[in-house]
């Protein structure tokens, strides 16, 4: 790479870096935004209507609502900089405690299906794309549209009733915890994974097959051809690399989709992870880990896009001049 | 083959929209007549899909609950057309200006947020029920039309019968409700059946976390919730709303790969 790529690729790191922090500004104030605007005081909503109205007054000046939104914002902002997510109401604890103890369940999980939906969709992709119009490449697709229609939760019920209820392999539900030792956590994560990673393998293996029958029509593969290459040696030595680059990009954003969409798989296991912490705090009310959880998920998912940003314009130069 | 695809699309999506027109008319039972002794049935010839853990119909229930999944998942995309198009004409039309630049990195924004999260976060504030689901889904539904319209009619805006009607003295507004549009309708119907699809796994994922329709309103979703602790006493309480939301969704998933086929192969669609 010659001397002149480095300033563009700096270039482009700020500029990325600048819409980065903009997003994340943008985005906490939306999200502050929407639980400002709860119908009623939010005090109030947090302890029913039922509540002594001192005890509503001590919540409203251990929230600090008596000072204006700007301020508070500010607060929110800066303590979540400094590591502080608040204090939990219903819990009484430091809500970044919370969702430290909850990580260690939501992010195992994300990373187990990330690689089950990839070991899966690589191989299914790169088998329909070789054999493209052909009945194999028929079958892949038909399992594909059959997985993207598939709800995951409807998916993990079906897995309970045959690998817990009938088999009796797994447990229907529950996490025994870290402490237990390794191998319990991770059997009580193995089909809550296989549920979340299903209906993304089906998404990847399609976007894996039609990259690669992209590429396959390049001229470059068509001369790999000519020098005598066969079909499967020109996938395996040029194709494939090639192809990598936008089923790379939809990884990244698949990672961040399996940490939300996790949220609906531990309602159907019982998992303790973020998305019970969000369930359980939005029927006790406590606002405060609710925006908490939701700004965390939401930086996450930006954070994701914007490193694959990155991967992708180191990868590719052509992609920094945009 | 391609042809194929259209028609089974067309048969599943059909049968379940005939199935929620017809519940207005008629169901076999009443949704809400509970009859506890006969809960947990199997099929019969009296409950053709057998009864839930009330003893309610679940034929019955399959048929109301299409209508609810259908009615959300159309307002839901109707949002999105009726916000989004209008912004991506308006970025096409003035590209690269200012409006473009502000309605794309607005779009970039939304395309960051976990939909589902927020969609969570907005029904949460604001109460469970269909209303808000349908605005959680649609709201998401708006920077997927935008996009896909903006990156439609920007090609067109370099195509000689455009600049005709420029230099005919045509505003850029008028052109874009004359010319631009019915050329990318196509690609809004393809796009439109995809997020149709796309908004009725939503509103059953809402619905099954108690966020979407309320009781009695039967969905899809809700059914799955209810059938979850029977699953090993009463399989079919689980498996029938399962299998009603994969059908409805693979028909209109289906539908959309035909129509596109037979609209224009060359059209590229972006799956959000």
């Amino acid at each position: 790479m010659g001397g002149g790529a480095r300033p563009t690729m700096m270039r482009y790191l700020l500029r990325r870096t600048a819409i980065l922090i903009a997003s994340l500004a943008v985005a906490s104030v939306l999200i502050f935004a929407v639980i400002e605007i709860v119908p009623g005081d939010p005090a109030t909503t947090m302890l029913g209507i039922n509540a002594r109205p001192d005890t509503v007054a001590a919540l409203r000046e251990e929230l600090g609502l008596g000072r204006s939104a700007p301020v508070r914002y500010l607060d929110w902002v800066g303590g979540m900089l400094r590591g502080d997510f608040g204090t939990s109401y219903t819990y009484r604890t430091p809500v970044a405690g919370m969702i430290a103890d909850r990580l260690w369940v939501s992010l195992p999980l994300a990373l187990i299906a990330l690689a089950l939906s990839t070991a899966i969709a690589f191989p299914a992709g790169i088998y329909a794309a070789a054999r493209r119009g052909r009945a194999g490449d028929a079958g892949v697709t038909l399992a594909t549209q059959a997985g993207i229609a598939v709800p995951n939760f409807w998916f993990a019920m079906i897995l309970v009733l045959v690998f817990s209820i009938n088999l009796g392999w797994f447990g229907a539900g529950g996490f025994p915890g870290w402490g237990a030792g390794p191998w319990p956590a991770l059997k009580a994560l193995v089909l809550p994974a296989v549920a979340l990673a299903l209906p993304q393998a089906a998404i990847l293996t399609r976007v894996m097959r039609s990259a690669l029958i992209e590429t396959l029509g390049e001229d470059y593969i068509r001369t790999a051809r000519a020098k005598g290459l066969t079909r499967g040696q020109a996938i395996r030595r040029h194709a494939l690399r090639n192809a990598l680059i936008p089923v790379l990009t939809i990884l990244g954003l698949q990672f961040a989709f399996l940490l939300a969409g996790g949220i609906i798989i531990e309602q159907v296991f019982y998992l303790p992870g973020l998305g019970r912490l969000i369930f359980q705090a939005i029927s006790a009310r406590d606002l405060i880990v609710v925006e908490s959880v939701v700004m965390l998920l939401v930086f996450a998912v930006i954070l994701v896009n914007f490193l694959v940003d990155l991967a992708y314009a180191a990868v590719d130069p052509r992609l920094r001049a945009r | 083959m391609r042809g194929g695809r259209f028609i089974a699309g067309a048969v599943l999506f059909g049968l379940f929209a005939g199935l929620a027109l017809l519940s207005f008319l008629w169901t076999p039972h009443s949704v809400e007549a509970m009859d506890i002794p006969a809960k947990l049935q199997g099929p019969s010839a009296a409950h053709w899909l057998g009864t839930d853990h009330f003893g309610r119909d679940i034929l019955s229930m399959v048929m109301v609950g299409a209508r609810t999944s259908i009615a959300v998942a159309i307002v839901a995309v109707g949002i999105g057309m009726g916000f989004g198009v209008p912004l991506g004409l308006a970025a096409a039309a003035y590209a690269g200006g200012w409006i473009d630049e502000i309605i794309m990195r607005g779009n970039d924004l939304a395309f960051a947020f976990p939909a589902l999260v927020i969609a969570i976060l907005i029904t949460a504030v604001f109460g469970p029920s269909a209303v808000n689901a349908i605005l959680a889904i649609g709201i998401f539904n708006i920077p997927v039309f935008a996009r896909i319209t903006r990156g439609g009619a920007l090609p067109l805006w370099r195509r000689e019968f455009i600049l005709a009607a420029r230099v005919a003295g045509k505003g850029r507004a008028r052109i874009s409700a004359e010319h631009i549009l019915p050329n990318i309708a196509a690609l809004l119907i393809v796009q439109g059946t995809i997020q149709f699809s796309l908004g009725i796994l939503a509103e059953a994922a809402l619905s099954y976390v108690g966020l979407g329709a309320q009781p009695p309103v039967p969905s899809w979703g809700r059914m799955l919730a209810d059938a979850q602790t029977l699953v090993a006493l009463a399989p079919h309480v689980a498996l029938i709303p399962g299998f009603a939301i994969v059908l409805t969704v693979l028909g209109l998933n289906l539908l959309g790969d035909g129509l596109r086929d037979a609209l224009d192969p060359r059209l590229r669609v972006v799956r959000a």
